[in-house]
């Protein structure tokens, strides 16, 4: 094969005032042939992304090319003028980026930005782009594809915008995709159908490919060659199969430890003996809530319903679900941000007022919410000794000397440096905010904290330290999680009971390792299998299976009556699943499937993968078209 | 979608109301009484009592309330109480005088400055940029006064090419009529337009850092293409807000610039209205006034709901 793209030497460096420079790049060597797919891997400021954007030219605002060359069929893009430049992007080079949400413009319709650059450059007109765009919709399996043109980006789901950047980077037929981390933002069911959907393109329109990501497992369903990136630099390169399967460098070796395995019972730590109490904590009791106005105990958009669940003194109870599936909500409640429109939220023995107004100083206290992002959720005016002191006098009434000092202790707790008191939130990395997010609420000294996706927008390694943290947090206090994420693997390994949430409603709740084994609620089943593992073919394999073809093809819908999940559900029952709430079987004490299968059956249904069953051929992939 | 544009309406009414109570409050309270001031120290009290059940001002304040907002709504704006003129027709000449300045205003500073504007974000830092950016600053720093002065020192007294004065006769030939115009229009449109470029600027400017615009150059888009068809469109909301929110003052605000050239203008109008104690006619004023101001913020609001699909195409 012939060399499309040849990286030498390539330098990026962020020029300082002074004259000097900081360098982000430091001399990078890589070829990308035509119709391979090269994976650029690395944990955040490895300069994976500044190098993929070096393919269009193009540096981030604040950067510059200092050395090297970027050659694409022999023409070094980095010494090209500026019409050049916009003649290779778009036509010969195509970006794809991680949130298609932001990266659509929300006032022009798809159909216009979808054939935009092949048009502009004079590749097509704008009826032979309309043709090719429709084409590839089909192609992506997009719901809808005659129509899909005419709508507004906010008229899509977002793994539809993901697949819909595909087909505005393929339209012009370019020698060479750049995807930038193109599905890390994403559910894993959505992750799965964007990622089957990207690899069936890439393989048919024979294009090669830059694909930019921190997940390996990712990696090993997609990439030809993986190119391991620390720092800037090349730590080692080689095939998929040589990387995934005989790493020699001892970083690539690391990356491979913080990637996660699949979610597997056993995988968690036991509750160390101190802090294992069989008392509540927090308690939920028949909770229904939503939002708009509150009406003969119904909420005009009712989101959660008939909710029953605990957190024990001590324990960490991880709330999964898709997006969209109201775990952020049940949160929300708990801490009084959102009155349930019924039911009771008890701490301690106590029912607690549904508004936090209504609640007293200790209440609040003992209830801390950790949001997602420390980005947004951190004063960037206050240095990290102002946040942090803020809840110290507020609950504990210290000031002077005593508030600096308890300002330091929550610091050490959460492994940061004392001086970090006098830096403003802009000074610290993505994973330190985190962790002053969390020594936020941790130094309300509170009995439990809710935290919601704390890990989620973190990349592998730094992810996995934080929760080493909250561990040692809950060994060292005592205090109670709930902890909230999308990421099946990290409430494996963390957690001690799992809920599991579908379209407001609990499927399956227990202990961590009896609801990652058999029998499973079919969505949790549906999790499960679509976490991806880091095995070659592994989601071919995956796509086989029976309960993907339904459970992927369809979104999150919320239900008033039956099962939340009827229409996703591979073993469905028509007339009675979307009919009828489904009761609650509890094979071991404390682990509860909503089901209107019998135990025996599910168990059987799990033993048989292959077969057809009942039910599945209501959701053929024709009638999955919903929008 | 049209909810919404219903409830600014809505809203847009109920601000005229309360407007409506604070102006008569407000008139209500001034010091001096109406009849004293017509009738002079040498009335009698019987003639003054005459007077006020004449007027209906005998009546408890909110019945005056109430007739005076019922002649609102009929167009009855009530008498002058000097010269004892009918306000309508008072009003009416002014009014029609000042659309007529507010209106060319518009018509000329509104598409110059959003041009304007949109050059200046498209080459951002360069000599074109730097040029409107140093111009529009200065310009809003100083006053409109010091403007109309300087212009009236240069142009009036020493050139002598334009009247100092801007008298609006119906005998006027047109030519006659811009000249003398030509003074307050090019006081007023530096005004405005300094604000209204400034804005389009910042508004492009603050689009041009979404992924969506870098999305677009990563697509090969021109920048020129980038500015108009991808950043403008996402810019409307607080560009026409700005926009309106000059339309307004074109119309109230312009007090100082009509006094200086004497133009006959509702504002002008009104000042006059003050200084006799014509509390009627300030009243008028004063709600035709807020009127504008309420109806140019509600198209102008109206215009960046409709310029946002999200509202526009609900899912």
């Amino acid at each position: 094969m012939t060399e499309l793209l040849e990286v030498k030497g390539l330098k990026i460096a962020a020029p300082q005032k002074d004259g000097s420079e900081i360098p982000i790049v430091k001399g990078v060597d890589f070829n990308v042939k035509a119709g391979e797919v090269v994976a650029l891997i690395g944990e955040s400021g490895s300069g994976k992304t500044t190098i993929s954007l070096g393919s269009l030219g193009y540096t981030k605002p604040g950067l510059e090319f200092t050395g090297g060359s970027i050659k694409l069929h022999g023409n070094d893009i980095l010494t090209m003028g500026n019409d050049d430049l916009r003649s290779l992007r778009g036509q010969k080079v195509a970006y794809l980026a991680q949130s298609a949400a932001a990266t659509f413009n929300p006032a022009i319709t798809i159909g216009e930005q979808v054939t935009e650059s092949a048009v502009l450059h004079g590749v097509m007109t704008q009826e032979e782009a309309t043709i090719r765009a429709t084409e590839l919709y089909h192609a992506l399996e997009l719901p809808d594809p005659e129509l899909l043109g005419g709508r507004y980006p906010h008229q899509v789901s977002g793994g539809q915008l993901q697949r819909l950047m595909a087909a505005m980077a393929l339209v012009g037929r370019p020698d060479l995709l750049v995807l930038d981390e193109p599905t890390t933002a994403l559910d894993v069911t959505t992750q799965i159908e964007v990622l089957k959907a990207f690899k069936k393109v890439i393989q048919e329109e024979g294009s090669a490919a830059i694909y930019v990501t921190h997940d390996l497992a990712v990696v090993a369903q997609i990439a030809d060659h993986i190119v391991v990136l620390y720092s800037g630099e090349v730590q080692e390169q080689g095939s998929v199969d040589q990387i995934i399967n005989n790493p020699q460098h001892p970083y690539t070796k690391r990356l491979m430890a913080a990637a996660h395995a699949g979610p597997k019972p056993g995988m968690g730590d036991k509750l160390s003996g101190d802090h294992d109490k069989d008392i509540a904590n927090v308690q939920v009791k028949d909770m229904t809530a939503g939002y708009g106005e509150i009406r003969d105990g119904k909420p005009a958009i009712t989101v959660l319903r008939d909710i029953n669940m605990s957190v024990k003194n001590g324990h960490v109870v991880g709330v999964i679900g898709e997006s969209g599936c109201g775990k952020s909500t049940l949160a929300r409640v708990i801490a009084g941000l959102l009155p349930a429109a019924q039911g009771n939220i008890i701490l301690d023995g106590k029912t607690l007022e549904g508004s936090y107004k209504q609640r007293t100083k200790l209440e609040l206290q003992k209830i801390q919410f950790v949001y997602q992002m420390a980005d947004t959720a951190l004063n960037p005016k206050q240095m990290i000794g102002e946040i942090l002191g803020r809840p110290i006098e507020m609950f504990q009434g210290l000031t002077g000397k005593k508030k600096r000092e308890k300002v330091a202790e929550t610091l050490r707790m959460v492994e940061l440096p004392v001086e970090f008191e006098n830096r403003y939130p802009a000074e610290l990395s993505g994973g330190q905010k985190q962790r002053v997010n969390l020594a936020r609420s941790l130094a309300a000294e509170p009995e439990i904290m809710l935290c919601d996706e704390v890990t989620s927008a973190l990349d592998s390694i730094v992810g996995s330290n934080v929760v080493k943290l909250l561990k040692r947090l809950r060994d060292l206090t005592g205090v109670s999680f709930m902890f909230i994420t999308h990421d099946l693997s990290t409430v494996a390994a963390f957690a001690d009971e799992i809920v599991v949430l579908y379209a407001g409603r609990i499927v399956e709740q227990g202990p961590v390792d009896e609801v990652l084994s058999p029998p499973f609620h079919p969505y949790t089943r549906l999790l499960i299998s679509s976490v991806p593992e880091m095995k070659i073919g592994w989601l071919e394999e995956t796509m086989k299976k029976r309960e993907m073809a339904v459970g992927i093809a369809r979104g999150v819908e919320i239900t008033a009556v039956g099962c939340p999940f009827y229409n996703r559900c591979p073993i469905a029952i028509d007339g009675t699943c979307n009919i009828k709430t489904p009761p609650v079987h509890e094979p071991t004490p404390g682990h509860q499937i909503s089901c209107h299968h019998s135990l025996e059956d599910i168990l059987g249904f799990e033993n048989a993968p292959q077969q057809v069953l009942h039910g599945f051929e209501k959701a053929a992939p024709d009638d999955a078209a919903i929008l | 979608m049209q909810r919404m544009v219903i409830q600014r309406i809505i809203i847009g009414f109920i601000t005229l109301w309360v407007v409506s109570v604070l102006v008569f409050i407000g008139t209500s309270i001034l010091p001096g009484d109406v009849a004293e001031i017509v009738l002079g120290q040498t009335a009698t009290p019987e003639s003054l009592a005459a007077y006020r059940a004449e007027r209906g001002l005998d009546q408890p304040l909110y019945m005056q309330y109430l007739t005076w907002l019922g002649g609102m709504f009929t167009g009855d704006l009530g008498t002058s109480k000097a010269g004892g003129a009918s306000i309508s027709s008072l009003i009416s000449g002014r009014f029609g005088n000042t659309m007529l300045l507010a209106g060319i205003v518009a018509i000329i500073s509104v598409p110059m400055s959003v041009v304007l504007g949109l050059l200046a974000a498209m080459y951002p830092g360069t000599w074109i940029d730097r040029i409107l950016t140093f111009g529009t600053l200065s310009l809003i720093s100083v006053p409109e006064f010091f403007i109309a002065t300087f212009m009236v020192l240069i142009f009036a007294v020493q050139l002598q090419w334009l009247p100092a004065i801007a008298t609006m006769s119906p005998e006027a030939s047109f030519w006659e009529t811009i000249g003398s115009m030509a003074m307050p229009l090019i006081t007023l449109i530096i005004v405005v337009a300094a604000q209204m470029i400034r804005m389009t600027r910042a508004g492009i400017l603050n689009v041009m850092n979404s992924p969506y615009i870098e999305m677009a150059i990563l697509k090969g888009v021109k920048r020129k293409r980038i500015i108009l068809r991808h950043a403008f469109y996402n810019a409307i909301g607080p560009i026409v807000n700005v926009i309106a929110l000059n339309l307004a003052y074109l119309v109230s605000g312009v007090v100082i610039v009509e006094t200086i050239f004497a133009y006959p203008g509702l504002a002008k109008l009104m000042i006059d209205g003050v200084q006799t104690r014509d509390l009627p006619l300030v009243q008028a004023c004063a709600m035709i006034f807020c009127g504008t101001y309420v109806i140019l913020i509600i198209m102008a609001d109206v215009a960046a709901i409709l310029s946002n699909p999200r509202l526009r195409n609900p899912k």
